[in-house]
């Protein structure tokens, strides 16, 4: 444990940074719960089995690989095919994991191994977008525990239960993540002229990959690859003129 | 049977978890160049806006449902709500649409 982190511990100021991340993560809990639920219920139409589908959840901890994987299991892929798709549609953590270590630097590497296990879409932009410039690890732990717990829990209510939510409120709360999305990038966006632009740039090119008709992209490089690709023009076009941090 | 899904399970855990973990791991103890580091400033910006488009549009049943959630997230986050505000009331504004229309 770092030197930070056992001060903290001693005078209790981890205990406050914790709390405080539970409270961050409650958003992203609540946009995980209806997810997991339908994640649940398709596993179980698919004819995965139920123990399975929870250990995915458990061990895996990624929305949308493990939608792929449950659909690839019921069309009856090899289960290599399965894993390479996994670690393809989970590679834009890549990038999300190195700006998240940005702002942990002072936490040892255990802390790190344990923390990076909650890396997701919604955590890294939590994260990211924090206005500090260091984050206590027990911060980082709060924000990734209860979005845990919701993913695994709904999981298995939908393995239980195998019906909906109410389609109506299921529906309506599945804008909840988007919602946080956009709740995090306007003060982005708002407070520097070279962000907007890349927000723009990132925009343009993850509809360009979506909608063309010459090549089908699928989700996670159509990500991986406007993010850094709007990230590094941005890089190489406003080099300094808002270095805002 | 489960004894094949947990090798599956176990495989697809390590594929997921090494690209998360190796980054956070060895780039937090290296000093990165003023350009790279200006890059993972950009980072935050550029991922959020390729995560809300064109996803967002199939958030939920109708595409106009999600405009209307969207633009109310916009607007409450634009004049500094917290977080939790935002998306409650962003699913209250899709779940009334919904009802009303």
């Amino acid at each position: 444990m770092s030197q930070e982190s056992m001060i903290e511990e001693k005078n209790g100021a981890g205990s406050q940074h914790f709390h405080r991340g539970l409270l961050a993560g409650l958003p992203v809990a609540i946009g995980y719960l209806p997810i997991a639920v339908a994640f649940g219920v398709i596993s179980r139409t698919a004819g995965v089995p139920h123990l399975a589908a929870v250990l995915m959840s458990l061990l895996v901890f990624a929305g949308a690989s493990q939608f792929v994987a449950v659909e690839l299991l019921a069309a009856g892929a090899a289960f290599p095919g399965i894993v390479a798709t996994t670690f393809f549609v989970n590679l834009r953590h890549i990038l999300m994991s190195a700006t998240v270590s940005r702002k942990l630097p002072d936490l040892s590497r255990s802390w790190l191994a344990v923390l990076a296990f909650g890396i997701t879409d919604e955590s890294f932009s939590l994260l990211s977008t924090d206005r500090r410039s260091r984050l206590s690890g027990y911060y980082v732990l709060g924000v990734i525990i209860l979005p845990y717990l919701a993913w695994v829990t709904g999981s298995l209510v939908g393995v239980m239960l195998g019906g909906q939510l109410p389609e109506i409120l299921e529906s309506s709360m599945e804008i909840a993540l988007y919602a946080m999305f956009l709740g995090l990038i306007v003060p982005e966006i708002t407070s520097s002229s070279s962000r907007f632009k890349i927000a723009l740039i990132a925009l343009l090119l993850s509809s360009i990959s979506y909608w063309n008709p010459l090549f089908d992209v699928s989700e996670g490089w159509r990500i991986t690859l406007s993010t850094a690709t709007a990230a590094f023009l941005g890089t190489v076009i406003f080099s300094g003129d808002d270095y805002d941090e | 049977m489960m004894n094949s899904y947990i090798i599956l399970l176990l495989g697809m855990a390590l594929v997921t978890y090494l690209p998360r973990m190796l980054p956070l791991v060895i780039l937090s103890e290296i000093e990165l160049p003023p350009f790279w580091k200006r890059f993972m400033l950009y980072i935050p910006s550029a991922a959020l806006s390729a995560l809300i488009f064109p996803g967002i549009l199939q958030a939920t049943d109708s595409v106009f449902a999600a405009l209307v959630g969207g633009l109310a997230a916009v607007l409450l986050a634009y004049f500094k709500f917290s977080l939790l505000t935002v998306v409650t009331a962003s699913i209250l504004t899709v779940f009334l649409y919904q009802l009303l229309f």
